[in-house]
């Protein structure tokens, strides 16, 4: 790898960062897309049933409803504070 | 008392995601508490560019319709202690935001925070109206060409009437211009309006000059705003916009071509 190679490289990391973030992001959204409208609902109240016992952030919960063709998982995933 | 600032153009892509971006973080830097509201319901893309697409959890809407609390909406940034974001709703509901609904948000914002940058979308329709409509100051991003630059003077004939300081008798909205995407080189070479060119046009006082920088985009790449990149033209313009913001008179940087260095010239120009 010559010098020129190197700046080329460090010049593609941004656009990777950028790739990864979107592919991410783009999944998440379209899936939400498709999910039915009761979801956000159910989260607010699972945060609701949670914090009566852990005291979480809203952003600490997490409900997808992956659609698995004949059937659908619902993925629930509660981050929960360090003790 | 709380400032609330729109960042609105008329014409879209000509930058006011990215510098409100760049002003509100530039504003936390320097102890502000303040909080950035993207405006742009259905095309919500502040939140990519500040790097908080993935806390977005709830949004502009949901505080409106009494879904979430404004607490539990606002994201908290990561790397600044004083700044939030408030992210625009993806709803495809044009009516989603209401003049009542906006109104309170914003006078409940206003009552936490020093700073409320509003992003404006694009447009004269309802989404921009309601962006500026609850402004004190107002960020008319223009980029030095013909079209941007009648969009904005549109834009500032609405900001005179079309606002909630008009309609109570207040002092005007304060108007100030940001030239973005400016190329020096092309301005030289009598390619671009120049800066005078444009404030001679729309007669208002000058915010900053931002330069077409490749900085903004390897920024919105990693969702980092521009600003937080100080070794860049881009960064450091929007840096002394800020500045110029809170009352400091700064003079303007990167108006004439930049001569390029040695290794500059062997690279092919900084990035
Ligand atoms: N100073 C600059 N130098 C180079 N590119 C820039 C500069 N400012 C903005 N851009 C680029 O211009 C494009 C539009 O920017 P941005 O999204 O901030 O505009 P906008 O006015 O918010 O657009 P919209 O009207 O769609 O909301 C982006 O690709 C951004 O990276
Ligand atoms: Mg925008």
């Amino acid at each position: 790898m010559n010098i020129f190679d190197f700046f080329r490289e460090r010049k593609k990391d941004t656009a990777s960062i950028a790739k990864e973030r979107l592919q991410i992001i783009v999944a998440h959204e379209r899936g939400q897309r498709t999910q039915p409208d009761y979801l956000p609902a159910l989260q607010k109240e699972l945060v609701e049933v949670i914090r009566k016992y852990v005291n979480i952030d809203q952003d600490q919960v997490q409900v997808a409803l992956d659609d698995q063709g004949g059937y659908s998982i619902l993925e629930l995933n509660v981050t929960l504070p360090d003790r | 008392m709380a400032k609330v600032l729109v960042v609105t153009s008329g014409k879209g892509g000509v930058g006011k995601t990215t510098t409100s971006a760049a002003l509100g973080t530039g504003l936390a830097l320097r102890g502000h508490k303040t909080v950035i509201v993207d405006f742009d319901v259905g095309l919500r893309n502040l939140d990519l560019i500040m790097g908080c697409e993935r806390r977005v959890v709830y949004d502009f809407v949901n505080v409106i319709n009494g879904e979430a609390t404004l607490t539990q909406a606002l994201i908290k940034d990561k790397r600044l202690e004083n700044l939030y974001v408030l992210a625009a709703s993806q709803t495809r509901d044009k009516d989603a935001l209401t003049q009542e609904g906006v109104g309170k948000v914003i006078d409940e914002l206003a009552q936490t925070f020093e700073y409320v940058v509003c992003d404006s979308p694009a447009g004269i329709e309802k989404g921009a109206h309601l962006a500026m409509y609850f402004a004190d100051e107002a960020i008319v991003v223009t980029n030095p060409e013909v079209s941007s630059v009648r969009d904005s003077d549109r834009m500032l004939g609405l900001l005179a009437s079309k606002s909630r300081r008009a309609e109570q008798g207040k002092d005007p909205i304060k108007e100030r211009l940001l030239l973005t995407r400016y190329n020096p080189e092309r301005v030289t070479k009598g390619e671009m309006l120049g800066v005078e060119d444009v404030e001679e046009i729309l007669a208002i006082n000058l915010l900053g000059v931002i330069p077409e920088s490749q900085a903004v985009l390897k920024a919105s790449n990693q969702g980092v705003p521009v600003i937080l990149d100080d070794q860049s033209d881009a960064g450091q313009a929007y840096s002394d916009a800020v500045d110029r913001l809170l009352g400091k008179e700064m003079p303007h940087r990167f108006l004439d071509v930049q001569k390029k260095g040695f290794l500059q010239r062997l690279f092919g120009g900084r990035e």
